[in-house]
């Protein structure tokens, strides 16, 4: 939203108070204010997190977004990049940093590997795409995307934060905001908690 | 080329007798040492004959022949080939190999991997305990009756993937339609699972005795989300106030299954996985496994190919030491300025690289017999400008930065000491085998391409500590500059492949070892092919996940704080710790 846009809305202004006044709607205001500082949490899983570091580094440099604030902490973060394979041992891991997230919260998978399980997708210890656990905004392809790339998914996601009405968002609504997803259990193989009654009927049959 | 030791060289059987036969499959070298008398063999080898570095230890499962084998490679750390001995022992539950632990404490990892992929026992291992999978995990994945959940093919290339023109996916073959199995009648509901209790009870094991004031220990998890593991590594530590009284690594957290993977691609399918090993050094990984099939196969690559390989080669050890500085000092609180810097330069050589393979990381390069396109005029041009104009220029920069700055000083020195005794015992090796005092270089100590040629130092710092740690990349990537020197100079015009470029390649039966001093340390591949062409067996020697077996030893007594940068100066990836 640029500033002609803003301070001449094309509604009717008092002369005195022209170029001074701006008249938005609040989910544009709001959205735009969002989006600019989108923080990402400071979580490298394999190859696509030393992309990701090149990233927010001096050449790509991350900042120009607003994003260069790279929180270690779940708690402060807004954006989740799932950078490389998601094994099945680091599942309940991320699964517990993602529900620690704040709403609104945002996923981005990054490379083949978090999209789909990538070159390693047959692997007896590898999860096939991040999305099987928790839900995912943007994917980025690529083994792993070059910083380029990722740039482009980061603004995909600021494209939805733009376009998100804050009335009818989830989080917005009275009650219960948060979606929380059930820790995966590492048994004799990954056990998904919503997938217990399957097991259990598999075994009878 | 890593040669090991001929059969007539050396005569073990004079030695040992009745404990000690030659391998003479045909293909296979070394020595089969009976399963009774393996400790006292290798106490043998270290004190009499001066095999004092045991470099890799895996196991080979031959399903047909109804044998487990485990497999040494020891050198000496004066240099010069190594010797191979093996450890044969029939396939049965249980498979039990006693522990060489107490002769080399650097297999301690080894084994334990040993025990977690293959099911071999080792007797006598005091912490025998899965170290990549979690406990609880069903099965042995390495063995060759063990088929994970998308099982389809024993062998690639998979044969009909489109039957009748529909693509068929693993998932739908899976009745859980995901990427699990389960055993026979398992019943989540009626089962507890606590795949951490092991790792707890064998840190509380290591707890010593209290003197003085009585105090609480404490125990703490750090990662495997945590900015300074560099990556998904996980240390476990029990603290008095904020000494470290006893600390385990945790890995496996990046454990993709690369072996179980490569042992179904062909051979040359393999080469892309290799890249993504260690991901900051694709062109060593690359180099290592190349040397490694070529050794089977008996091709060498035309000279142009050889001084490409090397000018590739140490232009990522200086893309990685440079990395390795920069976080290092993230590590010490000097958050991100320095790393710039080497970032920088790292990015240059990235462009390199981008321009003779087409990708900044993943390189995918070599080719058995060569390398997989040539170098151009212009990029050679901009190597050149490199090696002479900027990066001396900027190895200096960096270094009159960070060397004398009080901080790095008052925390790198005389903290983390690795001895020299304990980094030849624990199998440590690169930079930080060299910087506690030992000059063992592979490039030297047994050299491998057209390493004889050129004229370098090795690099060696006498201390073991962080600060020498630090230091000594400095070094290697100032003899790395002179390599690069030499090498453009003198590179040869001609082919870059020996032979026609193939896809399948035919790799007759036998095993082989290659092995090369990557940015890390020593990087090893051991090969078996039983003439079929996907490899038989396909083990990395991971220099970064055998470096890890000193950190407990270095760790215990200091702070917590400075167990950060002491990991930061081992200067580990997580792709190659668990692969």
């Amino acid at each position: 939203m640029d500033t002609n846009e803003l301070t001449s809305p094309g509604y009717e202004i008092p002369p005195e108070a022209q170029g001074t006044v701006a008249i938005t709607t609040i989910d544009r205001i709001y959205n735009w204010g969002r989006r600019a500082s989108v923080w990402p949490m400071m979580f490298g899983l394999a190859c696509c997190a030393i992309e990701m570091i090149c990233t927010a580094a001096s050449r790509f440099d991350l900042s120009r977004f607003g994003m260069e604030i790279m929180r270690p902490s779940p708690r402060q973060s807004d954006l989740m990049i799932v950078s490389g394979t998601v094994t099945k041992k680091m599942v309940p891991t991320i699964v517990r940093l993602y529900n620690q997230m704040p709403e609104p919260k945002y996923v981005l998978a990054m490379g083949a590997c978090a999209s789909g399980g990538g070159p390693f997708k047959e692997g007896y210890n590898v999860v096939s795409g991040i999305d099987k656990f928790i839900p995912v905004d943007v994917y980025v392809p690529g083994c792993p995307p070059t910083p380029q790339a990722l740039l482009n998914g980061l603004m995909k996601i600021q494209e939805k934060i733009t376009n998100e009405p804050t009335k009818t968002a989830r989080w917005y609504q009275k009650g219960e905001d948060q979606v929380s997803i059930p820790i995966p259990i590492l048994g004799p193989d990954l056990i998904d908690p919503r997938k217990i009654p399957q097991i259990k009927n598999h075994k009878g049959s | 080329m890593a040669t090991l030791a001929p059969t007539q060289t050396l005569d073990l059987t004079e030695r040992f007798p009745s404990a000690v036969t030659p391998d003479a499959r045909p293909g296979y070298s070394g020595w089969i040492v009976n399963s009774q008398n393996l400790v006292e063999f290798a106490a043998t080898l270290r004190d009499e004959f001066g095999y004092d570095y045991l470099s890799s230890v895996t196991g080979v499962d031959y399903l047909p022949e109804g044998r487990m084998e485990v497999v040494y490679h020891a050198f000496k750390t004066t240099g010069g080939p190594g010797v191979v001995f093996k450890v044969q022992v029939p396939r049965q539950d249980p498979v039990e190999v006693p522990s060489l632990i107490s002769v080399y404490p650097g297999v301690e990892l080894q084994e334990r991997e040993a025990w977690d992929l293959l099911g071999i026992k080792f007797v006598s291992h005091p912490d025998l305990r899965r170290v990549l999978m979690w406990e609880g995990f069903a099965g042995h994945p390495l063995r060759k009756d063990w088929k994970e959940p998308y099982f389809e093919e024993d062998v690639k290339p998979l044969k009909n993937r489109w039957p009748e023109g529909r693509i068929v996916q693993a998932e739908s073959k899976n009745p859980f339609g995901d990427n699990v199995a389960y055993p026979e009648g398992f019943d989540p509901d009626e089962s507890q699972f606590d795949p951490e209790k092991a790792l707890y009870d064998s840190l509380r094991k290591c707890q010593v005795e209290e003197v003085g004031l009585k105090s609480d220990h404490l125990l703490v998890n750090m990662g495997p989300h945590h900015p300074s593991t560099h990556g998904v590594f996980r240390m476990a530590v029990i603290l008095d106030g904020e000494t470290i009284v006893s600390l385990k690594p945790v890995m496996g957290y990046l454990h993709r299954n690369h072996e179980k993977i490569g042992e179904r691609n062909t051979f040359l399918m393999n080469m892309p996985y290799t890249d993504r090993l260690d991901y900051l050094t694709s062109m060593s990984n690359n180099f290592a496994y190349a040397l490694a099939v070529e050794k089977l196969m008996g091709v060498k690559p035309p000279e142009r190919a050889e001084y490409i390989r090397v000018i590739m080669a140490e232009l990522t050890r200086i893309a990685n030491h440079v990395w390795a500085v920069g976080f290092l000092l993230n590590d010490l609180g000097a958050y991100f300025t320095p790393m710039l810097y080497g970032q920088e330069e790292r990015e240059l050589i990235l462009d390199i690289f981008e321009a003779v393979a087409g990708s900044r990381m993943m390189c995918n390069y070599f080719r058995f017999g060569g390398v997989a396109r040539d170098v151009t005029d212009n990029v050679l041009q901009k190597i050149k400008d490199h090696a002479f104009e900027r990066l001396p220029r900027k190895v200096d920069e960096i270094e009159r930065l960070l060397a004398d700055n009080e901080i790095i000083r008052s925390r790198g020195i005389g903290q983390g000491i690795l001895t020299a005794e304990d980094a030849i015992r624990y199998s440590a090796a690169g930079p930080l085998l060299r910087a506690s005092g030992i000059p063992y270089d592979i490039r030297r100590a047994d050299p491998y391409s057209i390493y004889d040629r050129f004229e370098f130092d090795v690099a060696v710092r006498q201390n073991g500590d962080i600060y020498d740690r630090m230091m000594i990349r400095f070094d290697e990537m100032r003899q790395s500059i002179r390599i690069i020197q030499q090498a453009v100079r003198g590179l040869p015009k001609g082919e870059i492949q020996a032979g026609r470029p193939q896809y399948t390649v035919r790799v007759p039966a036998g095993e082989a070892y290659g092995r090369v001093e990557g940015p890390k340390g020593e990087l090893g591949f051991y090969i078996v092919s039983n003439g079929k062409p996907n490899p038989w067996r396909y083990h990395v020697r991971a220099p970064s996940f055998i470096n890890l077996t000193a950190f407990e030893p270095m760790s215990v007594g200091q702070k917590i704080a400075d167990v950060v940068a002491i990991l930061g100066s081992i200067d580990i990836v997580l792709g190659e710790v668990d692969r």
